[in-house]
């Protein structure tokens, strides 16, 4: 019995030197030295300045600009070395047959037809007026990215075949032609639109 | 649903499955003792391990010996993660500077890790420095996974020896899995993970500018449509200055060694994310190939051992026929997971009325609540399936957010006992448990002695079969039906009505079938939930894990009945049948009348029935 135990021990310590210290150190070594930029986060910088993560949505409410998921914004959990608060997002969780997701939705779609009323009639692609599973879902339907264009062109007097080309640059189809679904980058979208993002970048 | 959906649930189950038979021959040969490519490499540090330890990896031990030497282990891994997480604050690779875990919470995330089942009371980035997820998390990650690998081969040992004492070593069994099978596919997924975009660092959070600045008021709620004036600090809000407004410039991006972590976290059917949001968050999962990986680890060990099965009984019993009786097994398996993705799928796609809004929304991508842009609802649903069939528990979409009846199909295949594929090992050990029940139904059914691979199921394996059986459903119904009366648990509902209860069952099922998923909305972190949710836990695992290894015991001493005429075929198809049937029968019986009050009363008032 006492051999059992020493042997339940000391397997466990070698496992946790093995599998928590070895591997993570190996891991993140190599990982570091080959994919520095996807290692640390995908950070988007241009000239010297950050402009967000290529991963992780921003929310965007401005009429000159794509607008992404609808967000469940969180600016009190996190804040910067100086304590300052930053912004994150969760998933909502709400039952999608539900009284309150339906208040939820409705002023979803208000929202979206105060921006532009002109769009009274045509159907919203669903990912407009539903939170992400991560809450930081950067990606819309190509179908929701076109239902903005009119208004985008509106508010920055461009045709709105110049602001669809920007929005066709940053859409990607399905993987391999089969999996997941098409979508546009909402973030790149807009540095684009901004003229932050060039074509080459 | 269109061609394109169809031909997304095939294909993944096609490379699944094409992926699951050759590894699962490979770990057959591991845990058997042959040789492989890897022996070369690995054979040393296997033997310095056994040399450091004083261990005899030719020892053979008896039932009692491997159990207590499991057992032993298993609450030294809960000791040793318990500590670290209540000490957190004072350990080093500390970035986050977060403090230690109330004594509840450490427990219950003690307790979920040690037994495979991955429940997370907590969000990772709010909670866990990167010792407690390196050092603690990933190392049980890892363990209990081979612990479960382990006590399956002790049982197919047990199965296959004739009037034999031992079962097999358990030191052996478990750094022959850990090294040879777990350690190597992890390092290579971790890898290619990092190369499409999932962090590995361990330098902490970093902080990148937003384009829109976001204003807040002095409680932290953020104010939508307000005119913010960087330059003088100044909030406006219909056309009024707000007091004490916050404007935030920057965004967070979580970062810890995460693709080390999320690899073993798929692989070893743990499922606990280093995110708080997990495989849905960007960051553990960000497109379809690191998808693919992470969704076909969540099975692919589960489904390969099955193979195993068949492989080993031929191996190491003889059984000219072996194979056949791992594929009848899978079969099983396999229709009732192909069943269970159908109804998801036709649930998810047609959405609900609330989202449809009167025709308001374009619902064609389906129900979007919950589920990421690049995922969609075929990839999202799959994956729902999959991570519920496997004790897995790890989400790429939020299942609390699934529509009544696409979001019980999950908590159902945890409650039928996680025999579907299951977790690694238990899942199986779990699904000869429910063989044992249904040759001994069928033999009272034509009135004959019981037998299993040739041997006689007596008395001491059908208490222990039953136990197998019926510890998950035992465990689900008390605790939920506790939890249920409890005033205090209406505090930690999302959603009121029939999805509150949804969200208590699931919880308890989760933790029943030691899946580790959640109805996320579902505020578990307080002392009687965290401290139920955790008993929970342990009895489902450690029960039927001491079940399988007395019948294990009990097998290897007896002596092999000759075949005859009269003998039940357990590879048939009309075994594959009632093998099905007696797992639905007991998830149905047991669970009915708790789903017609959740789920089911959700569906029907949806339906405006109600």
């Amino acid at each position: 019995m006492k051999q059992t135990v020493f042997r339940a021990a000391g397997l466990l310590l070698v496992m946790t030197v093995l599998c928590g210290f070895l591997y993570t150190v190996v891991c993140t070594g190599i990982s570091q030295v080959l994919f520095p930029r996807q290692a640390n986060g995908s950070v988007i910088e241009i000239n010297g300045k950050t402009y967000g993560s290529e991963l992780l949505a921003q929310q965007f409410t401005r009429p000159e600009h794509l607008w992404g998921r609808p967000m469940n914004l969180d600016v009190t959990s996190f804040t910067d070395g100086e304590g300052n608060p930053v912004m994150y997002a969760w998933a909502a969780n709400k039952t999608p047959a539900g009284e309150e997701e339906d208040a939820l939705v409705k002023e979803r779609i208000n929202a979206l037809l105060d921006a532009d009323p002109s769009m009274e009639g045509t159907p919203i692609p669903a990912d407009l007026v539903t939170v992400s599973g991560s809450g930081l879902d950067p990606e819309i339907s190509p179908e929701a990215a076109a239902y903005q264009v009119h208004r985008i062109a509106e508010a920055r007097g461009m045709s709105e075949e110049a602001v669809q080309a920007v929005i066709d640059r940053y859409t990607t189809g399905r993987w391999l032609g089969v999996f997941g679904e098409p979508r546009v980058h909402v973030l790149k979208v807009n540095l684009a639109l901004d003229g932050i993002l060039t074509e080459e970048g | 649903m269109s061609s394109n959906s169809i031909a997304q649930y095939v294909l993944y189950v096609v490379i699944l499955v094409g992926l699951a038979v050759p590894l699962g021959i490979y770990m057959s040969k591991i845990m058997g003792g042959e040789k492989t490519l890897l022996s070369r490499a690995l054979g040393p540090a296997e033997r310095g391990i056994y040399r450091l330890l004083r261990i005899d990896p030719e020892e053979d031990m008896g039932w009692r010996k491997y159990l207590a030497s499991a057992l032993l282990f298993n609450l030294f891994g809960f000791l040793l993660l318990f500590f670290i997480l209540l000490l957190q604050g004072r350990l080093p690779w500390n970035p986050q500077g977060l403090g230690g875990l109330s004594w509840h919470l450490a427990f219950n995330t003690a307790v979920s890790f040690v037994t495979n089942t991955n429940w997370q009371a907590y969000s990772g980035e709010v909670t866990l420095s990167n010792f407690s997820q390196a050092m603690g998390l990933t190392v049980q990650n890892f363990v209990s996974a081979a612990s479960g690998i382990a006590v399956l081969y002790a049982l197919i040992r047990g199965l296959v020896r004739v009037k034999a004492k031992g079962i097999g070593n358990f030191w052996q069994d478990l750094t022959r899995c850990t090294l040879y099978i777990l350690l190597p596919i992890c390092l290579v997924s971790t890898i290619v993970l990092t190369s499409q975009g999932v962090p590995q660092s361990l330098d902490g959070n970093a902080y990148v500018n937003l384009v829109e600045p976001i204003a807040a008021d002095a409680e932290g709620n953020v104010l939508t449509g307000a005119d913010i004036d960087p330059e003088t600090g100044t909030v406006t809000l219909d056309g009024e200055a707000v007091e004490d407004a916050s404007i935030i410039t920057r965004q967070v991006l979580p970062l810890y060694p995460q693709a080390s972590q999320v690899s073993m976290k798929q692989l070893g059917t743990n499922g606990g994310g280093v995110l708080g949001n997990n495989s849905a968050h960007p960051f553990e999962n960000p497109n379809l190939l690191t998808n693919l990986i992470e969704m076909v680890f969540l099975l692919v060990i589960a489904v390969g051992l099955c193979f195993s099965f068949g492989r080993s009984l031929k191996k190491m019993g003889g059984m000219a026929k072996g194979m056949r009786q791992g594929i009848a097994i899978f079969l099983a398996m396999l229709l009732m997971m192909a069943a269970a993705m159908g109804i998801v799928a036709v649930m998810e796609q047609n959405a609900t009325p609330v989202l449809a809004q009167n025709g308001v929304v374009d619902t064609a991508l389906g129900n979007m609540e919950g589920k990421e842009t690049r995922f969609g609802t075929a990839t999202s649903s799959t994956w729902a399936v999959w991570t519920t069939c496997a004790s897995n528990g790890s989400v790429n979409s939020m299942h609390d957010s699934y529509t009544p009846i696409g979001g019980m199909i999950p908590m159902l295949l945890m409650m039928l006992g996680e025999v579907v594929f299951g977790g690694v090992g238990c899942g199986l050990y779990g699904m000869i448990g429910f063989v044992i029940l249904t040759v001994f139904i069928a033999g009272l059914m034509v009135g004959r002695t019981p037998e299993y691979l040739g041997k006689k199921i007596e008395s001491r394996e059908m208490r222990m079969a039953v136990l197998l059986c019926l510890a998950t459903p035992i465990a689900i119904l008390i605790g939920s039906g506790v939890a249920a009366l409890l005033p205090s648990t209406a505090a930690s509902l999302n959603n009121p009505g029939a999805h509150g209860l949804s969200e208590v069952l699931y919880a308890y099922s989760s933790a029943g079938g030691n899946n580790g998923s959640a109805f996320a909305g579902f505020n578990a972190n307080t002392p009687f939930l965290n401290t139920s949710i955790g008993l929970v836990m342990l009895f489902v695992r450690f029960i039927p894990m001491t079940a399988a290894i007395v019948i294990a015991g009990g097998m290897a001493a007896k002596k092999k009945v000759a075949e005859s005429a009269g003998t039940l075929s357990t590879s048939n198809g009309m075994f594959v049948f009632l093998l099905i049937l007696i797992v639905l029968i007991i998830g149905a019986l047991s669970f009915l009348p708790a789903l017609a009050l959740g789920p089911i009363a959700e569906f029907t008032q949806m339906l405006g029935l109600g």
